[in-house]
């Protein structure tokens, strides 16, 4: 069973990697490209943890195969930051102290990110509908929710609530 | 996981080639989200999977004359998204929305949940509501079958070796025509319906039902047609006695199981409810068109 060759895009630049049929894009990142950021949590879709943007649209990478990537374009958690300036759901993160053991929180970021991308008035409704596919065990929804309305308000230009 | 052998064909014909030539098992992907988890569980061990997402009009929706296609592996966010359809059918795209999170809806499509044949598959009662065909390809050429043909029992469908749906055909309603879904789960989202329901209705200028279809899910083996149901809307407003003899068809009709998730008790009285609160809804959204 010869290996698949893969030519992607991932955090904007052109990647080539060999993986097998059945590993998952989860196991192409964290052990074939080394981008660890990517969490395995339940490794059914069911927590988010792994949570990566796919040409435009928050999917679980333990449930795509790695294969499937071939000329598509993806975004993981260690893409989000432009350089050294984080991007402002991060930073907000870390101001709302949005985070407990951190283990859910890289899904989070992405998925969130995901969601201002699609717009920057998102009601509190439609952010915990939107985060509904993101568990955090620690229970640290509230700070997480304040997090993301926040890095809104920022993106549109609002002072810091 | 355990070894698999891949195929991502660019064309109907050659995906039917490689899914008629399969030594073993062969299944299809189109988004993976039940496949992936039951590759991992061990519960299937197929020896090919078959991507079927490169072929074009596997993925997107066109309007043709009088009804929509729908490209079998379309995930449930395109469906959200497009507006004509949601417009015409807000009880498929309320049912193909309450899949699973905001990452499912990135991949998880009709083909999948109806193939995939879980009673509980929510996209699937208004679906069949709307009376849906499916376009088949395989290795004898191309059949077009209803929506309720393809499910034959939990994890079962009519498919042949070979076959895979292409497309799902959906009429566009008629004048006073619309539909509804609702599921019923213990809490708000992420989980599996204890009982689904979709109902498609007809009315006349004055409100009185002239068609109606309403579909149960997870009372049964499969989704299921409820005839008696359907009769006790048509020649009738939506008054009391109306929902009182669609409460009771709708009860009739369930054959469920008891798990975790309700007793058999249970799913039979909550069908009869939901059978009431789906109609509502219907009747109120066709008389307003």
């Amino acid at each position: 069973m010869s290996k698949h060759h893969v030519t992607t895009t991932i955090n904007g630049e052109p990647t080539e990697y060999l993986c097998e049929a059945q590993q998952t894009m989860l196991d192409v990142l964290r052990d074939e490209l080394g981008l660890t950021g990517s969490k395995e949590g339940c490794s059914s879709g069911d927590c988010g943890a792994c949570t990566i943007i796919l040409d435009g649209s928050i999917v679980c990478s333990c449930l795509m195969l790695g294969v499937e990537a071939e000329g598509r374009t993806v975004q993981t958690i260690e893409g989000i930051a432009d350089g050294e300036k984080l991007h402002p759901v991060q930073q907000k993160f870390l101001e709302h102290a949005a985070l407990q053991c951190g283990f859910c929180t890289p899904g989070l970021i992405v998925a969130a990110k995901a969601l201002l991308d699609t717009t920057l008035n998102p009601t509190e409704e439609e952010a915990r509908y939107w985060l509904a596919g993101n568990l955090c065990r620690c229970t640290g929804y509230d700070k997480v929710l304040r997090a993301v309305m926040d890095a809104a308000a920022e993106m549109r230009g609002e002072a810091s609530a | 996981m355990p070894r698999v052998n891949y195929e991502a064909p660019t064309s109907v014909d050659e995906a039917v080639k490689v899914l008629a030539g399969a030594a073993g098992l062969a299944k299809v992907l189109s988004g993976g989200t039940d496949l992936l988890v039951q590759l991992r569980s061990g519960r299937l061990k197929p020896d090919l999977i078959v991507d079927t997402k490169r072929i074009p009009g596997l993925i997107g929706i066109k309007e043709e004359g009088d009804k929509f296609v729908i490209g079998a592996a379309t995930p449930g966010a395109m469906l959200s998204d497009h507006q004509a359809l949601e417009h015409a059918w807000p009880g498929i795209v309320e049912g193909a929305d309450l899949i699973g999170s905001t990452q499912i809806q990135g991949r998880a499509s009709l083909a999948g949940n109806l193939c995939n044949a879980s009673p509980a598959a929510d996209s699937v009662p208004a679906v069949i509501a709307a009376r849906a065909t499916v376009v088949i390809a395989g290795p004898a050429g191309r059949r077009e079958i209803p929506a309720e043909a393809v499910c034959t029992g939990p994890g079962r469908t009519s498919l042949a070796k070979g076959e895979f749906i292409v497309e799902f055909h959906v009429p566009k309603p008629k004048a006073h025509q619309c539909d509804a879904y609702l599921r019923f789960i213990p809490r708000t989202e992420m989980d599996i319906a204890v009982v689904g329901c979709g109902v498609n209705v007809t009315l006349d200028a004055g409100g009185t039902c002239t068609d109606a279809r309403v579909v149960l899910g997870a009372v049964a083996p499969t989704t299921v047609i409820v005839e008696d149901a359907a009769k006790a809307l048509i020649g009738h407003k939506l008054d009391e006695a109306t929902l009182a003899a669609l409460d009771a068809a709708a009860q009739k009709a369930c054959k469920p199981i008891t798990d975790k998730r309700g007793t058999i008790e249970y799913r039979t009285k909550i069908a009869g409810v939901l059978a009431r609160r789906v109609a509502a809804i219907a009747f109120e959204r066709a008389a307003a068109r």
